[in-house]
């Protein structure tokens, strides 16, 4: 009987360390890079240093992506490995879904606002 | 865990789990947690799709411009900023098995987030005495709704914050509450990648615009 806990404990321990934990360095470099990302476009935003809206916007939304993938991996540990890969699996199908919704809603709700103007605007103007 | 073909016992193929062993209880909850965040992750999607695609209805009314403060916006952020940290001291206290640290990083962490939901709710209240209530345009609409999510969230991850700092007084670092610490981990940090979208999609690009 306790050999068999004790088997089921080893066991417990095995899948256990499927899952990745994090170091206090880990946590600090990970602390430090996104508030170092998050002060920069905020600066960016309040002080507006770059020329134009255009490039700002693209910078922000660039640091946005690099904070996200460095949350990922400082904070939810994310790797290759986890979970026999399943969670990154998981995640991949999700980034997937996201950038079809959020791509094609915008792509499609843009094209009926520039195309199609109401009905009683068109008339409006003659 | 492979489907083995088995002819040995009786000479005829065997198309099921030839090795099934009995898993430890909640051996699966990370991958099915994580399974969920990734679910939720799909809500808050449609939701920044809804704001993409409303955001510039303004319908006369208020603009971000004239509605966001972008340094309470900054200081709300450092709150969430701050909470993900002190989970992480959290968890790692919990992993040496200290509890009285545990549940003092438990603690702030619960601070830092009642902090950055009372910031949000006095910036809510604040927008609707100036007449800039959800009715009031799309815009308004869809950022009460994605932020006001999110603020929801939060309050639930507080909810079971506190709860799990009573089953820790209670029974102690035991297995289950070291593996309901986790998913909250992975809940807060979740919330704190999904903050990084509504501050710079929803509060910068909005006053930028």
């Amino acid at each position: 009987m306790s050999t068999d806990t004790h088997a089921a404990h080893a066991d417990d321990h095995h899948h256990g360390d499927g899952h990745a934990h994090g170091t206090f360095s880990s946590y600090m470099l990970g602390f430090v890079l996104s508030v170092v990302l998050t002060a920069i476009p905020f600066w960016l935003v309040m002080s507006g240093t770059l020329p134009s809206k255009q490039i700002t916007a693209l910078v922000i939304m660039a640091f946005a992506v690099v904070q996200i993938v460095v949350h990922m991996i400082y904070f939810l540990h994310m790797n290759t490995t986890s979970e026999n890969g399943w969670s990154m699996m998981a995640l991949i199908f999700t980034i997937v879904m996201v950038v079809i919704a959020l791509s094609g809603s915008l792509w499609v709700m843009g094209h009926l606002n520039s195309n199609m103007m109401p009905v009683h605007q068109m008339t409006g103007m003659n | 865990m492979t489907v083995s073909v088995n002819p040995s016992q009786t000479g005829e193929p065997l198309f099921y789990l030839a090795d099934e062993h009995p898993h430890p209880e909640g051996y699966s909850t990370s991958l099915g947690f994580w399974i969920y965040l990734m679910s939720d992750c799909l809500i808050f999607a449609i939701l920044f799709a809804t704001f993409g695609v409303l955001g510039g209805n303004y319908a006369a009314g208020p603009a971000p411009k004239d509605l966001f403060d972008l340094n309470l916006v900054a200081v709300n952020t450092s709150m969430l900023l701050l909470s993900s940290i002190t989970y992480g001291f959290a968890m790692l206290t919990m992993q040496q098995n200290k509890i009285a640290q545990t549940q003092m990083w438990l603690a702030i962490t619960g601070l830092f987030g009642a902090a950055f939901i009372g910031i949000e709710l006095t910036e809510f209240a604040h927008m609707i005495h100036e007449g800039a209530t959800p009715q009031r345009s799309a815009f308004l609409s869809a950022f009460f709704t994605l932020v006001g999510t999110h603020g929801l969230h939060v309050t639930c991850g507080l909810i079971w914050l506190v709860t799990l700092m009573v089953q820790v007084q209670k029974f102690g670092l035991i297995e289950a509450n070291r593996r309901r610490l986790m998913c909250l981990s992975m809940f807060w940090h979740f919330l704190d990648v999904v903050w990084i979208g509504v501050f710079t999609f929803v509060y910068l690009l909005g006053v930028l615009r």
